[in-house]
């Protein structure tokens, strides 16, 4: 039975022959359920099993929510300064340098206008990939120039929020961004320009307590962690454990603070109804 | 018994001499006044000198002094007590850890609002640490628009570690709380003052603190996020709370460089909590001073002058342009 007993001991093959299954092929929801990522990305990226919506950056929602050919990107070079020469383990230039190599992205939000079926549509769309979607001086730049441009041509507004909050390393700056994009929303609110909030995986800190809670009606997605604290800092805050299903989406819809939670693959449809009914 | 600060040790040290010389004097009639002047003039000296020097985490010590006065404690001087305090948000509650109402400041009706800490174990707790609940965000909204309504104009006290981190917090909504607020104090049409008197912790401190003008105290401190927690997330350890202190630049003189704040009050030396009648008469000269200005123009240019003024905070790159760095009006 020698064939059965590995003679030589190790991994034998040298590394430049070694068989790679390529990345990706597969992808399995929390709750187990296992699908093919080109049938996922078919299904908006939802686990049509169980209903899972996965995590996606800006170029999914973009492609999901405009009219083919219609997408047009606006402040696409906006990227981080570095007011207070922060440094903690790492610079922060070079944090932001290699996140931007990492991700291909320019900061943690993008913003385009297009249509969604006919109906013109900006949206800014913020990318967790990119520094956990942390909200600095770039955030609120791109999303004030966004409302500018929602004044001028007259076009509703939508944010999907993505985002742990503040980033700490524009320390104070970061904070005034909540101050700046509710400031600019409120010229928004003056000109009578719907602005639809849609609150994504997770949304928490500083832009759930600035922009992602100020819309004319504010939708999520389901099953997202939607909060101010966090659940590990409520958790030591109280002492006990938190209960099931808290801070979801389905929790702030009954406690009042939703309009609708809406699934992704359904996102587009509900889009176009709400817009055509600001309008009409 | 006043409390000292590690860093206040000399100070405590002379206060002490200055305690045995008084008593000498009063036991043996001993003729000790030029003593007492002599160690007097030592002590403010040596306030001065430390106070000078204080590093961005002994700022934040400072901003914490137990011994600091506290909301209230302005109102009622401010007003000599001509103040009447107005409770509850119609909704839920009364939230302890935000207070508020009308006072007047030489015949003048002012809405005062502002972060409430308590002075020992027992209202601490009542206080919750200072750390309001939504409640505490949808009053000083009603008292806002209260104030508004009947023209008068809003003053408020920022001192506070953070919103309130609760199970209850978060069923009723900080964060909407909190970014109401910011709409609304936005487009406020009587003037805001704002004046940052202790600790300024984020969105916490943010939730009443849009206004026409923001001032800082000069030994307070106003950030995203508390050195301590700035500490634990990004070295994973508390430990590193100076150097956060430092990074985070969060001290009234930063804050004015970058242009996040319009003004800096001074505090005596020894800080606000060594001579209370001082920052008292500091503080309410300059209400009355930024008030008087405010009031000079309309409401509409006071509104579009502050939306601005926010909107132009933030320090980002675009090629083809320069750098740019927070611009104000």
């Amino acid at each position: 039975m020698s064939w059965f007993k590995r003679i030589k001991k190790g991994i034998t093959t040298p590394t430049k022959d070694k068989k790679e299954t390529p990345d990706g092929l597969w992808f399995k929801s929390p709750k187990g359920h296992i699908i093919e990522t080109s049938e996922l990305e078919k299904h908006a990226y939802v686990v049509p099993a169980d209903g899972y919506h996965k995590r996606i950056g800006s170029d999914e929602y973009f492609n999901l929510i405009f009219d083919e050919g219609t997408m047009k990107e606006i402040n696409k070079s906006l990227s981080s300064g570095d007011p207070l020469k922060f440094e903690d383990t790492k610079k922060y230039t070079d944090r932001v340098k290699a996140s931007q190599q990492k991700t291909g992205l320019k900061d943690a939000i993008r913003t385009a206008h297009g249509k969604v079926d006919g109906q013109p549509l900006m949206i800014a769309c913020m990318d967790f990939k990119f520094i956990g979607g942390s909200m600095g001086s770039v955030v609120g730049e791109k999303i004030s120039r966004s409302i500018d441009y929602c004044i001028k041509h007259k076009t509703p507004l939508m944010i999907i929020s993505k985002s742990g909050g503040a980033r700490m390393m524009e320390a104070a700056f970061s904070l005034m961004q909540m101050a700046k994009t509710s400031a600019k929303l409120t010229l928004l609110s003056q000109h009578k320009i719907p602005y639809i909030s849609y609150l994504t995986d997770p949304t928490t800190g500083g832009v759930t307590a600035s922009f992602a809670m100020l819309g004319d009606i504010n939708i999520a997605e389901p099953g997202a962690l939607i909060g101010f604290a966090g659940p590990r800092v409520i958790k030591e805050t109280i002492g006990k454990d938190l209960p099931e299903g808290f801070q979801t989406s389905e929790f702030l819809l009954e406690h009042g603070f939703l309009d609708f939670i809406v699934d992704r693959r359904e996102l587009r449809d509900k889009l176009s109804q709400t817009l055509r009914l600001f309008k009409n | 018994m006043p409390t000292y600060l590690d860093f206040e040790e000399p100070i405590r040290e002379l206060y002490e001499q200055l305690d045995r010389a008084r008593d000498i004097e009063e036991k043996s009639k001993v003729d000790t006044s030029k003593t007492i002047k002599d160690l007097e003039n030592k002590i403010l000296d040596t306030k001065k000198e430390i106070y000078s020097g204080l590093t961005p985490w002994q700022r934040v010590q400072v901003s914490r002094h137990p011994d600091r006065p506290y909301t209230l404690d302005y109102i009622e001087h401010i007003t000599d007590g001509d103040f009447i305090e107005l409770h509850g948000d119609r909704n839920v509650k009364d939230d302890k850890a935000i207070v508020g109402g009308f006072g007047s400041i030489n015949g003048k009706t002012y809405m005062f609002i502002g972060h409430q800490k308590g002075i020992n174990t027992k209202m601490r707790q009542y206080r919750n640490f200072g750390m309001a609940n939504p409640e505490g965000y949808r009053k000083a909204l009603r008292l806002m628009k209260l104030a508004e309504k009947f023209n008068k104009p809003v003053i408020t006290f920022i001192d506070t570690p953070g919103a309130y981190p609760g199970l209850e917090a978060e069923e009723r909504g900080q964060g909407e709380a909190i970014a109401r607020n910011l709409m609304e104090m936005t487009q406020l049409k009587v003037p805001v003052v704002c004046i940052v008197i202790g600790e300024g912790a984020s969105g916490g401190a943010l939730g009443i603190g849009i206004g026409d003008k923001v001032l800082m105290l000069e030994n307070t401190w106003y950030s995203v996020i508390s050195p301590e927690s700035c500490s634990s997330i990004l070295w994973r350890s508390w430990e590193q709370k100076e150097i956060a202190a430092n990074a985070l630049k969060l001290t009234a003189k930063d804050m004015l460089k970058n242009k996040l704040i319009d003004g800096i009050i001074k505090e005596p030396p020894g800080g606000a909590h060594s001579d209370r009648e001082t920052i008292f008469g500091n503080v309410k000269k300059e209400i009355k001073k930024h008030i008087k200005a405010l009031e000079s123009s309309s409401s509409e240019d006071r509104i579009e002058h502050r939306i601005e003024k926010f909107c132009s905070m933030g320090a980002y790159k675009e090629p083809a342009k320069k750098t740019k760095t927070t611009a104000k009006q």
